[in-house]
């Protein structure tokens, strides 16, 4: 991540003059704060992460007349500090026929996507790690390379549930990335840039300004695209339970199943923030925050999660099929439709 | 100086994995050697300012194309590593092929000059931002190549729809 930030930072925008022998102190410097802000976020973000599964089983549980965790701490509010401990010490089985560097490597791939792609994200006027011009892109080639961990952990892992579940998981994110990329060309075209930045400054501030109205479309086939590529439900055929016991995962124990679960749960919430920056106007709200400017863009992030949970606990599970047939023969015409219609009121405009 | 170690850097990583990918028995390692190599492809254009392509590099390169690469290898050699045997038994005369190939390539090397230099300095560049720019080249100056690779596209996935038909059609 660090290598990222700093490489897309200073080399995309800074001047290209910079001398090992001449690194000054207040460079040092810069180098130092952006590693503690880098460290700073980690932290919240993993925090978060632990926090987003405790909201989503009291979620879940309150929708089915349960009450969800209870036991530890009032409650239950200390459950995901147990549950991290509790994977922290559990052993890390190997399985004895697996390809061992891969089944090792496999989540340390996804969850390193995933906290990647948080550096471009603005979470406040100037609150973002590295403000590089290709950021949408970016965020899209982490996301990407992110359906690697989840194959190789299905090929890995020897297994026929493992093996199935990565294959799916492989054809579900190659269809659903063309969606997911085309749904958002019309924001692109709006505001003219690929910066996450620009893309809310261009917005304005009023709620009547947001991207959201202009391209309800554009929204509806990002939002089911959304779903799919962070394998939630209805699209959570990886790792369906009732078919493949759970997937990709089936074979991994400990902290390297904890490793994709925080993935999984930083996908949505990148996932939501992209929708929040490019739909929802980003940290914009109906009236500045003093002392803590990223609230309005957290409350719409949280927003989204909610939305996660509730299509959770609501809908059952696509087929297979269906999952293909919709992908390719209603997202992506309608994301083109979106693309034509858009470009055809910018002419129609200018 | 960065910039040059960067560069090396990229340049080491490219050539090691690429003998990694040539060399590896499983071909599964083969193409996360390549992925790898993609990767420092693209560290490359960053340092050439060049941030659009080195995006598109890892999505359509490292993210799609190997991807489909990896479906295909899985597909194939379901469960079983498959082991790739040699093209030529004899070392020494694949020895001997390498070694003439890389004589012939450092031969090259001297010949090489820099072109002249057009309409978009660094600077342009940085101010333009990449994408723009490219853009501005791509749908004005060059619209003419560009629809001829739209075309081929096109080609390909009428081809791609036509295979895939004939085979419904022959198992129905």
């Amino acid at each position: 991540m660090w290598f990222w930030a700093n490489v897309t930072g200073s080399f995309l925008e800074e001047d290209h003059s910079f001398n090992l022998d001449e690194v000054s102190v207040p460079e040092i410097m810069q180098i130092l704060t952006l590693i503690l802000q880098i460290a700073i976020l980690l932290v919240i973000v993993l925090l978060h992460v632990a926090y987003a599964t405790y909201f989503e089983r009291k979620i879940i549980g309150h929708m089915q007349v349960r009450m969800g965790p209870m036991l530890v701490g009032y409650h239950g509010l200390l459950q995901p500090i147990a549950d991290g401990i509790k994977s922290f010490f559990k052993e890390d089985v190997v399985p004895a026929q697996a390809d061992k560097p891969l089944f090792l490597f496999a989540p340390v791939i996804c969850l390193v996507t995933m906290l990647t792609s948080l550096a471009v994200i603005p979470f406040a006027k100037g609150w973002v790690l590295a403000d590089i011009n290709i950021g949408l892109l970016f965020i899209f080639a982490m996301s990407s390379l992110a359906s690697y961990g989840v194959i190789l952990a299905g090929w890995a892992s020897n297994s026929k549930y493992t093996f199935l579940g990565g294959m799916r998981s492989m054809a579900q994110v190659i269809s659903y990335e063309i969606p997911l990329g085309l749904s958002l060309v019309g924001v692109m075209m709006l505001s003219g840039s690929l910066n996450l930045t620009a893309i809310v400054n261009s917005q304005g501030n009023s709620f009547s300004s947001m991207y959201l109205f202009p391209q309800i479309i554009g929204f509806f086939v990002f939002f089911l695209a959304m779903l799919a590529e962070t394998n939630r439900v209805p699209f959570d055929l990886p790792e369906a339970e009732t078919e493949l016991v759970s997937g990709y995962i089936t074979e991994y124990s400990g902290m390297r199943y904890a490793l994709f679960f925080m993935a999984e749960y930083i996908g949505m919430m990148v996932m939501a923030s992209i929708g929040t920056t490019c739909f929802l106007g980003g940290w914009n709200g109906p009236f500045e925050v003093p002392f803590f400017p990223p609230l309005w863009f957290i409350l719409k992030v949280y927003g989204f999660i909610f939305f996660f949970i509730w299509i959770r606990a609501t809908l059952p599970r696509y087929r297979y099929d269906q999952l293909m047939a919709l992908g390719w023969k209603l997202l992506i015409p309608l994301a083109l439709l979106n693309i034509f219609l858009t470009g055809l009121f910018k002419i129609l405009v200018h | 100086m960065v910039n040059q170690l960067l560069f090396l850097y990229c340049a080491v990583v490219i050539i090691g994995t690429g003998l990694v990918a040539v060399r590896s028995r499983n071909p599964v390692y083969s193409v996360l050697a390549v992925m790898v190599l993609f990767f420092h492809i693209a560290g490359l254009y960053l340092l050439l300012n060049a941030e659009f392509l080195a995006a598109v590099q890892i999505i359509v390169y490292a993210g799609a194309i190997l991807v489909l690469y990896l479906f295909v290898l899985f597909l194939v050699s379901l469960r079983q590593e498959v082991k790739i045997e040699r093209f030529i038994a004899s070392h020494r005369v694949s020895a001997l092929v390498s070694v003439c190939l890389g004589v012939c390539l450092l031969a090259i090397i001297p010949t090489f000059k820099l072109g002249a230099k057009g309409q978009y300095p660094v600077e342009r560049i940085e101010q333009l931002t990449h994408t723009k720019a490219m853009g501005l080249e791509l749908y004005s100056n060059f619209i003419l190549p560009f629809e001829i690779a739209a075309l081929i596209l096109l080609i390909a996935v009428i081809g791609g729809l036509v295979l895939a038909r004939n085979e419904k059609e022959v198992k129905e």
